[in-house]
């Protein structure tokens, strides 16, 4: 069963179509990657599974229960996590604090699993040093590092991650990277957009390519890379 | 395997539990050694605490950054002039309806104001009071626009008023000092408990994460929407009694004084501003500093005002944080700490705070 279905989702900014009839599923256990040129509305996508952003028309599928019209928080208490592409801490809140928040109103956890497992968090993804230094004062790895910790306090069943390997070093990101694996071995589905593509292709099972709001492929990645549609759009490469 | 916990206190926090105590004790002890205009300038110094932590909740922790509270400090302090002059209750009484009134108007005033956001929730709060307060003006039985007063009787027949005058000795109108002072101290202490209880729970730690990214907080399962709303109620509630409890000490009433935006909100947000917004410090450092500010430049007219707003443009220049703020900078000293430290507990029972924490 698909732990995610979207059915013709679409969405328009006034006469920006961002999202035009997009229709996915995301299987449970699987690991699906988003790319597309920038612009191309796969943030907005993002907002619009998570109900950052109302669809204008379309139905979204969530562990069997329709939210097309859910509330961000219903979406993830049900198991829905995510990051931002840009990290939006809670900046004056401490690290440790950033997953309590999460823990305490995004998964069912009591105080004292919550706490437990915020500690286990901050270990696997390297943050346990910094627990009680203000999110404010991370650096840019370590916010993107907060984001996934973030999102991963909430218990997702369906991880979103935005371009969480942006903007790293490639030591860094293969560390990321090697988080994110470890996380989608446990049996968390992700769905994760990005730039950075040997990071990508190293985790993920399918890709899905939209340009201007629509899905021009999805399939496995040697397929999608070696596709005369995707080569254009995406890489730039006259075939 | 390490076993993980949380700490918020501190040493200097544990050493002020207890300095609280006695200056709650001298506090209570107060009336009988100091005279009455003591009196009424500490019934003046707690009435405008309560507000102020009441303002702080609101603005520092919900991000609802109110001018029209005073719909709330008039509208209660009305509720409560009804109710004994006209329905005969006693003010005691009359105190707690004040509340309910203020939390039963803030429903409706709610369902109009949190349609804004950031400046335009500032201007709608301060129209609507304003509106609140021209309806007030048209009620006849209670002076219209001139106002009136509470009758004698009502305050000096109040069974509470009558045992502190027996207790001590003293006349009615200084028992009825006496117990609105108690009663301010009282209030005090239960809106600041209430306050640092709620910021110690989930629905805190949830408050705060909405002031630093609403957007994050709702992503991360916060209902940043009945927060507000529970936020927003509540300090309606305090605020009506607090209300109401001024205007029995005062025992007259107008539209224009008991709906002063100058007197219950700017007074107030300066009060919360030199202090140190965010933290349950400040506004009691700001009141201290407002109290002498207005008793020195007492004399001076409408200086008085000028120097208040240069104080205050001067503070939130150089010091953002407050006065507290810059304290709890150099020191990190914290009274009412609500921090969550995570520690690592030993096998010994001795704790290992990790990076980050200062134990001020």
């Amino acid at each position: 069963m698909p732990v995610l279905e979207l059915r013709d989702v679409s969405k328009s900014f006034g006469a920006l179509k961002v999202a035009q009839g997009i229709s996915f599923a995301v299987e449970n256990g699987e690991a699906l990657g988003i790319i597309g040129p920038n612009g191309a509305g796969k943030s907005t996508l993002f907002n619009l599974i998570t109900g950052n952003v109302t669809l204008d028309a379309g139905s979204i599928t969530f562990d069997g229960n329709d939210v097309t019209r859910a509330a961000p928080m219903k979406r993830c208490a049900a198991g829905l996590g995510r990051t931002f592409q840009i990290p939006q801490p809670f900046s004056k809140l401490t690290v440790f604090e950033n997953l309590l928040v999460a823990a305490g109103f995004g998964s069912s956890a009591t105080e004292t699993e919550a706490v437990g497992r915020c500690a286990d968090i901050l270990v696997e993804t390297g943050l346990v040093e910094k627990a009680n230094a203000t999110a404010g004062s991370l650096s840019l790895l370590q916010r993107k590092r907060l984001e996934l910790a973030r999102a991963l306090a909430t218990d997702p069943k369906l991880l979103l991650l935005d371009e969480i390997a942006g903007g790293l070093t490639q030591g860094e990101c293969a560390a990321l990277v090697n988080t994110i694996r470890a996380i989608h071995a446990r049996g968390v589905s992700i769905i994760w957009i990005e730039h950075v593509l040997h990071a990508l292709n190293s985790v993920v099972e399918r890709l899905l390519v939209l340009d201007f709001g629509k899905v021009i492929g999805i399939g496995a990645p040697d397929e999608i890379m070696a596709s005369k549609d995707v080569r254009e759009i995406y890489l730039g490469i006259e075939v | 395997m390490p076993q993980w916990g949380i700490e918020t206190k501190t040493r200097a926090s544990r050493a002020f539990l207890s300095v609280a105590a006695i200056v709650v004790a001298a506090g209570i002890a107060a009336p009988l050694f100091l005279s009455r205009s003591t009196i009424q300038d500490l019934f003046f110094i707690l009435t405008m605490l309560v507000l102020a932590q009441c303002w702080n909740l609101l603005a520092g922790y919900a991000g609802l950054v109110s001018v029209g509270q005073q719909a709330f400090v008039g509208f209660g302090a009305y509720a409560m002039f009804a109710c004994v002059s006209l329905a005969g209750f006693d003010p005691l009484i009359a105190i707690v309806l004040g509340g309910v009134a203020a939390t039963l108007l803030s429903l409706p005033l709610g369902f109009f104001v949190f349609r804004l956001q950031g400046a335009y929730f500032a201007i709608g709060t301060w129209v609507v009071a304003e509106v609140v307060r021209l309806l007030l003006a048209q009620w006849r039985a209670l002076g219209g626009g001139t106002g009136t007063s509470l009758p004698n009787t009502a305050t000096r027949d109040m069974w509470a008023a009558r045992l502190v005058a027996d207790l001590l000795g003293v006349r009615s109108a200084q028992a009825l000092d006496i117990l609105t002072y108690w009663l301010a101290l009282l209030l005090a202490c239960l809106t600041m408990g209430f306050i640092y209880w709620l910021l110690r729970t989930r629905q805190g730690l949830g408050l705060a994460a909405i002031r630093d990214n609403q957007e994050a907080a709702r992503s991360v399962g916060v209902d940043a929407a009945s927060l507000k709303w529970a936020v927003y109620v509540s300090v309606a509630f305090v605020t009506g009694v607090c209300g109401a409890l001024i205007y029995v000490q005062k025992a007259r009433i107008s539209p224009d004084a008991a709906f002063s935006v100058i007197d219950w909100t700017a007074y107030v947000i300066f009060i919360v501003v030199i202090g140190g917004i965010g933290t349950l410090e400040g506004p009691i450092v700001g009141v201290i500093v407002f109290f002498l500010l207005q008793n020195t430049l007492a004399d001076y007219g409408s200086w008085y005002l000028l120097v208040l707003g240069l104080i205050g443009i001067g503070v939130m220049l150089f010091a953002p944080r407050g006065l507290w703020g810059l304290f709890t900078d150099r020191t990190g000293i914290q009274f009412f700490p609500v921090r969550r430290r995570l520690v690592k507990r030993q096998e010994d029972a001795s704790t290992d705070a990790l990076q980050g924490g200062r134990d001020g």
